[in-house]
């Protein structure tokens, strides 16, 4: 293990990597190995009060769907997550928790709220941390989940490049928004890197001004949808791959600093309102609610980092933030079809349905917009 | 900000605009408009302000920008509520009747405005105004049916029992051709000025406080008055080349201005005494069309002479209409679907109202053509004025100029009286 994670307060391994450091169970009897044993309506963790510190969770998925395990604490602020957990696999999670309450939650299907089970961690409570102890553990946080997002990003990237290149047209076409919203969760990572941006989730009528070819993303997304094959995708679908893989290289190396992860937050949001509102990103598939969902999720998921920070300065404005992200939310989860997790396409919403989405967006932003300030009073 | 919780008026108190630049623009407003401020410190004479660019006085019995004389520019906008919290409502009125103030005594929004933020927060105050006076801006609040009753008629924000019984929607007029995407809304405000950039400089600010609890459902940019409200201004001209409101109320007309204008106590509800109706249309113009019309048509289309405005039964624009007079042929001077004798009381009842309207250009329309028309406004003691004059106006079969005209927006706003030094707009519906 690296050692700064000696320091965190919290820390988070998707395990399959990492059993070995799975803690000895001898060391506490609470903290051993909890199962949680998840199938398409249920998720039962084996013990609901665990005594402080590292607690492997071992996760076994007996469903039919796909799903994942989070454990939140207070405003779901993640204190660790493992995604991607196919049926039949078991995968296991390692969180150091201190002393307070939790939720674990399976999401069977990668889809809404989870299925929640509270949890009680009692023993001696976390040490206060300064506030720029608080600001690193912040981005610290956020870097853990740009991990988790990265690693499900590849696979998943990985599994819609070989139906490109396979001619499997539906296939792909299926796996498109599903790997994209990973890409979306995390897409202030990628916008650091100016080079690599433009070629993976550039646009054709920007390609075309530049004179540069038009690659990524999108120009996949042409070609399945207009062309509806996949002829002379190969070198773009390998490309993309490689270009996915690094950013997720160079984001590891550089993560984002609490101040970046509010802008970052701030930035997701910019996204929804000038490209997906305007069904502008998913042009020819009109996918552009899953990327909606994953920016929204992206932002939440900073801000969930930056809650210790936020909830000591602005409480006030932490209110306002769970209030307007709710508000999204159910704005948004109506387009959602519950049993699928499909969402709607974006061709097909009424005007009335995007200025409503508009405005709720509109009412996240202002005081999203507050929270680089606040982080900056914290430095 | 859109915080409910805490409108921070702290930020925006009138003690710190006092502090801040607003002196200045005080004591020059005492001596340039008569605003009843004690001249203390009056500025030297050789240095007087341009009129134009001085303050217009926010607090009053009636609001500013209904018998204020018509500035240059307007900048309307028509809001929909999305909250349904009545908290929330109250909140964001008094947040933007504390900006109201900054902004109409020419000051930044905000305790810390333009530039005096933290470097990493957006601005409080969007900022293009910077360095220029206030110039006359009015900011005028009117709220809608829809502010009082949900579609279903049930009351919104517990204000049972205080919808005016005349705020219903205005009737369909033959020729109508509205478009729902701009007509109506819960709120409208009006902004005045004799800057179009001070104008929506005020109408942004404002919007921005709001998000989160309302929405802009369409806005406005008009230019050139069309209308005079004092005998101090000269009549202005729609885009059609007309002088057009000749006879509308001025503000000199005490007795026309409290008949017609403020509704009374007797009228009711307790609420919106001293206060008025704006009615509001959007007005395409065929422009082209009318282009093509003989100098003879057009004057014959609106009863005057299009250079000095008089009536075509003779004499300069003030002269008295003589609806009687004939031509050396023996028809009539005045055409009977003439605009001017249409829209004329005498042939209304005696209704009369105060008109504020502007032109608008909104570009082309893709067919080479201008999109361009007369952003009618109104105000009015009872909207049933409006309505008996439109009545009288609307069809093919009546007012000649309705061939070169088309409605295609409508709103009708109840506007409170104004507010005094420690109030906000709308404030006696929550009491």
């Amino acid at each position: 293990m690296k050692s700064t994670l000696a320091t965190l307060s919290v820390m988070s391994i998707a395990a399959l990597s990492l059993a070995a450091c799975a803690s000895d169970p001898s060391e506490s009897a609470s903290s051993g190995e909890l199962t949680v044993a998840a199938n398409d309506s249920k998720c039962t963790i084996s013990m609901s009060k665990l005594n402080a510190g590292p607690t492997t969770f071992k996760v076994s998925n007996k469903g039919s769907k796909v799903t994942e395990f989070y454990i939140y604490a207070d405003g779901d602020r993640i204190m660790g997550e493992v995604e991607n957990v196919g049926p039949g696999l078991t995968r296991n999670l390692v969180v150091d928790l201190p002393k307070g309450s939790y939720e674990g939650a399976c999401k069977p299907g990668m889809i809404g709220d989870g299925i929640r089970q509270t949890l009680t961690v009692t023993g001696d409570a976390a040490k206060p941390l300064s506030d720029s102890q608080e600001l690193t553990a912040a981005a610290e946080s956020y870097a853990r989940y740009v991990k988790s997002q990265s690693d499900t990003l590849i696979v998943k990237t990985t599994e819609f490049v070989d139906a490109v290149k396979a001619g499997k047209v539906d296939e792909a076409k299926t796996l498109f928004p599903i790997a994209r919203t990973y890409w979306e969760r995390i897409e202030p990572v990628a916008e650091k890197f100016g080079d690599l941006d433009p070629i993976t989730d550039g646009r054709e009528p920007d390609a075309i001004a530049e004179g540069v070819d038009f690659t990524g993303w999108h120009r996949i997304e042409k070609q399945l949808w207009v062309e509806n094959n996949t002829e002379g995708m190969d070198v773009y679908a390998d490309q993309l791959l490689d270009n996915v893989k690094k950013i997720v290289e160079l984001g590891q190396d550089a993560p984002l600093t609490a101040l970046e992860l509010a802008q970052g937050s701030k930035g997701l949001l910019d996204e929804v309102a000038t490209g997906k509102i305007t069904g502008e990103e998913d042009e020819f598939s009109h996918t552009d609610l899953w990327d909606f969902k994953a920016n929204i999720e992206g932002s939440q998921a900073a801000i969930a980092s930056l809650r210790p920070v936020l909830e000591k300065q602005d409480p006030e404005l932490v209110k306002q933030l769970d209030a307007q992200f709710a508000a999204v939310d159910a704005e948004l989860n109506q387009h959602q079809d519950k049993a699928t997790g499909d969402w709607e396409f974006y061709d097909k919403l009424t005007k009335e349905q995007v200025k409503a989405l508009s405005n709720a967006v509109a009412a996240l932003s202002e005081p999203i917009s507050q929270v680089a300030a606040v982080v900056a009073k914290s430095a | 900000m859109s915080t409910d919780e805490t409108p921070r008026e702290s930020g925006l108190s009138r003690r710190k605009l006092l502090g801040a630049a607003g002196l200045g623009a005080l004591a020059a407003g005492a001596v340039g408009a008569g605003a009843g401020f004690a001249a203390a410190d009056k500025p030297d004479p050789e240095v007087l302000p341009d009129p134009d660019a001085l303050p217009v006085p926010f607090e009053g019995v009636h609001q500013a920008g209904i018998v204020t004389p018509a500035q240059d520019r307007l900048y309307f906008v028509a809001l929909d509520l999305t909250t349904d919290d009545r908290n929330s409502l109250i909140a964001l009125l008094k947040q933007w009747t504390a900006a109201a103030r900054q902004l109409t005594q020419g000051n930044d929004v905000g305790e810390l405005g333009a530039v005096g933020g933290s470097p990493y927060s957006p601005p409080e105050d969007t900022g293009e105004a910077l360095g220029l006076p206030p110039s006359g801006l009015t900011i005028t609040i009117g709220f809608g049916r829809g502010m009082f009753v949900d579609g279903d008629g049930l009351p919104r924000f517990g204000l049972d029992g205080k919808l005016p019984d005349r705020l219903q929607d205005i009737p369909s007029f033959s020729g109508d051709r509205l478009d729902d995407a701009l007509s109506g809304g819960d709120i409208a405000i009006q902004a005045c000025a004799n800057d179009p950039q001070i104008a929506v400089h005020a109408v942004r600010n404002l919007v921005r406080i709001a998000f989160g609890r309302a929405s802009v459902r369409y806005s406005q940019m008009g230019f050139g008055r069309t209308s005079s409200t004092s005998s101090a201004q000269v009549t202005a001209r729609t885009l059609f080349g007309f002088k057009d409101g000749t006879a509308n109320i001025k503000v000199e007309e005490k007795k026309a201005v409290e008949d017609f204008v403020w509704v009374h106590q007797e009228d009711g509800p307790d609420w919106l005494v001293g206060g008025s109706y704006l009615v509001a249309r959007k007005i395409d113009m065929r422009i082209e069309t009318w282009d093509r019309e003989s100098l003879a048509g057009q004057e014959n289309i609106i009863g005057r002479a299009k250079g000095s405005g008089g009536p075509m039964s003779g004499g300069d624009e003030f002269a008295t209409i003589d609806f009687a007079a004939t031509d050396e042929e023996g028809a009539p001077a005045i055409a009977a679907k003439s605009h001017v004798r249409l829209a004329h009381p005498d042939f209304n009842n005696g209704a009369q109202i105060l008109r504020r309207g502007y032109n608008f250009v909104d570009g082309s329309n893709g067919l080479g053509q201008l999109s361009a028309g007369l952003f009618f406004i109104a105000y009015q003691r009872d909207p049933e004025q409006f309505n008996q004059i439109q009545r009288s106006l609307a069809g093919l079969n009546n007012d000649l100029l309705n061939e070169y005209i088309v409605h295609v927006g409508s709103g009708l706003f109840a506007c409170p009286s104004g507010v005094g030094v420690d109030g906000y707009w709308g404030e006696k519906l929550f009491m």
